[in-house]
């Protein structure tokens, strides 16, 4: 099985359902705790979605669900054919894999035949920036790195949608910003959809096109919050006022969805 | 995977820590850590044959030196003396035969109940007890009914060792299988993974270290395994076991002493060999997070 990449032009006229979009959707596990109470949020492709909010307001709980990890007890989710890219919080790399074998794993996993992984591998570790490293093992890798390989892997399948769950949170700033830029360069080449779990506002005004709002736990929807800046974004976006502007107005819809 | 690429953990000669050109200082460093962990042992060692000569030649009268005999007598005698040493080599040779074969049937076994328990909890919930029973009977106990139902011969050797070996491989691969990273289980469970694959490609592997560790015990247990058989089971030709006893009965101190230590190296050399394949296969990516 091999999913052939739709020429760049064609994905601009998908329809909703080319992206991700979820309806309605709750959570209340069995013992009562109610995770998450009436979401819905779309990202067409080439839309960048991020999603902040407090702590223990489900984020990630609707990232599951959106991956098809987690049943929701209600709503619909829709979502692009084809395998979803998910960037985990940590790189989740096998330690006992060198680089390129690590790479090669989702293909390996959809049996994809060994000289096309091996292609695939080869040029997303290239589009990561990570040429020479492929037969290292991830142990001798600094965190970016590691979280560089991972970017790498779950680009090899070319996914339509992709799902970041706190990617950079655990990378210092320096790194995280670098990372920042890269990832809104392949995502400028790509016109993935994107859904980006994250708790930097910082980081969700830079990258998104939109961030949505979550209250605390039940977690819903409180603020959706167009960014109007344009892609590609130079890194010294981050130091205009409308930039700064921005990030007050997340921040205080966070506060009021707290209280 | 190269063969001639150097190992991780050693730098390439021509850099110090520092990353400097410094072969010399390097290939001094490298040396004294040789000693460093040579020496101590080493010395303990001398330490020991000391005192083992002491003991016999100072603090025991000639009449009663049978039961400590000087070390030099044991290795001339026990070691050196032609029949002697092919009589206990021989005998080591069989039972480390029915050590091995013990040995491999507890992994080949261990194993593959650990995988079937680590496929559902019910089968595990089914099978663990019994694995704890096998653990806390004593195996002692079980030898002679061994021998009363399957004969006092090699047969009944090889299960004494497989009883005494499965439940350190049973435990520490369910335990390996079972300390995934929930994240890496989440990465197979989203790409639609088999169960053969998230085995092979993510539990085994991650599994090693574990399972190395159950190993390593099993070894050990295997070669005690295989000479508390010899004692039970006298039946055909003599293990080493065997000889220990017969020694002993006969007065043969030197021969006596020469047979304990042949056995005990036949423990060490089956230690380290799983040791060494421990380096070999996961020492490449896996680092204990001792301090250094």
């Amino acid at each position: 099985m091999t999913i052939a990449r739709a020429p760049a032009d064609s994905t601009q006229q998908m329809r909703a359902t080319d992206g991700l979009s979820l309806e309605h959707v709750s959570l209340r596990y069995a013992d009562g705790t109610h995770a998450l109470d009436d979401v819905s949020l779309e990202v067409r492709p080439g839309e960048l979605v991020t999603v902040v909010g407090p702590s223990g307001c489900g984020k990630t709980t609707l990232l599951n669900i959106a991956a098809g990890l987690l049943q929701a007890s209600g709503g619909r989710l829709r979502r692009a054919g084809g395998s979803v890219g998910y960037v985990f919080q940590d790189a989740t790399l096998l330690p006992w894999r060198t680089v390129r074998r690590n790479v090669e794993l989702l293909c390996e996993l959809e049996r994809i035949p060994k000289d096309e992984r091996r292609r695939r591998a080869v040029a997303a570790l290239e589009r990561v920036g990570l040429c020479g490293f492929e037969e290292k093992y991830p142990r001798t890798l600094s965190g970016g790195m590691r979280m560089r390989v991972s970017l790498a892997r779950s680009l090899t399948l070319a996914p339509r949608v992709f799902l970041f769950d706190e990617p950079f949170a655990a990378l210092d700033e320096i790194t995280r910003e670098d990372l920042n830029d890269e990832l809104l360069a392949l995502f400028a080449h790509e016109r993935f959809a994107a859904l980006f779990i994250t708790h930097s506002i910082s980081e969700a005004v830079f990258l998104s096109s939109r961030v949505l709002v979550l209250s605390s736990r039940p977690g819903r929807v409180v603020a959706d919050v167009a960014v109007p800046f344009a892609y590609p974004r130079a890194p010294e976006l981050r130091f205009e006022p409308a930039f700064t502007a921005l990030r007050r107005t997340v921040s205080s819809a966070l506060t009021e969805g707290h209280a | 995977m190269s063969a001639a690429a150097p190992g991780p953990r050693r730098r390439p000669a021509t850099q110090s820590a520092e990353g400097l050109p410094l072969p010399h200082a390097s290939v001094c460093a490298r040396l004294r850590a040789v000693l460093a962990v040579a020496v101590p042992p080493l010395l303990v060692f001398v330490a020991f044959i000391v005192a083992w000569l002491l003991g016999s030649e100072v603090l025991l009268s000639p009449s009663k030196r049978f039961l400590l005999p000087p070390p030099q007598d044991v290795v001339s005698v026990g070691l050196l003396d032609a029949g002697n040493a092919s009589e206990i080599f021989g005998g080591l040779w069989l039972t480390a035969k029915a050590a091995m074969l013990g040995f491999a049937l507890s992994i080949v076994i261990g194993m593959s109940v650990a995988i079937a328990m680590a496929q559902a909890s019910w089968i595990e919930r089914s099978i663990f007890p019994y694995a704890v029973v096998l653990q806390t009977i004593p195996i002692l106990a079980l030898v002679p009914l061994v021998g009363f139902t399957l004969g006092y011969d090699f047969t009944s050797r090889v299960l004494v060792v497989v009883l005494i070996a499965l439940f350190p491989v049973i435990t520490n691969t369910l335990f390996g299988l079972l300390s995934v990273d929930r994240g890496l289980h989440d990465l197979f469970t989203l790409h639609d993974a088999t169960r053969w694959g998230r085995l092979t490609k993510l539990q085994l592997p991650a599994a090693l270290p574990a399972i190395f560790v159950g190993l390593r015990i099993a070894a050990g247990a295997s070669v005690i395994g295989a000479v508390v058989g010899d004692f039970f089971f006298t039946q055909g030709q003599p293990g080493i076991g065997v000889l220990i006893n017969l020694y002993s009965a006969q007065l043969q101190s030197e021969r006596l002493y020469a047979a304990v230590i042949v056995a005990a190296l036949l423990g060490i050399v089956v230690f380290v060999a799983v040791g060494l394949l421990n380096r070999l296969t996961v020492g490449r990516w896996h680092t204990d997070t001792r301090a250094r």
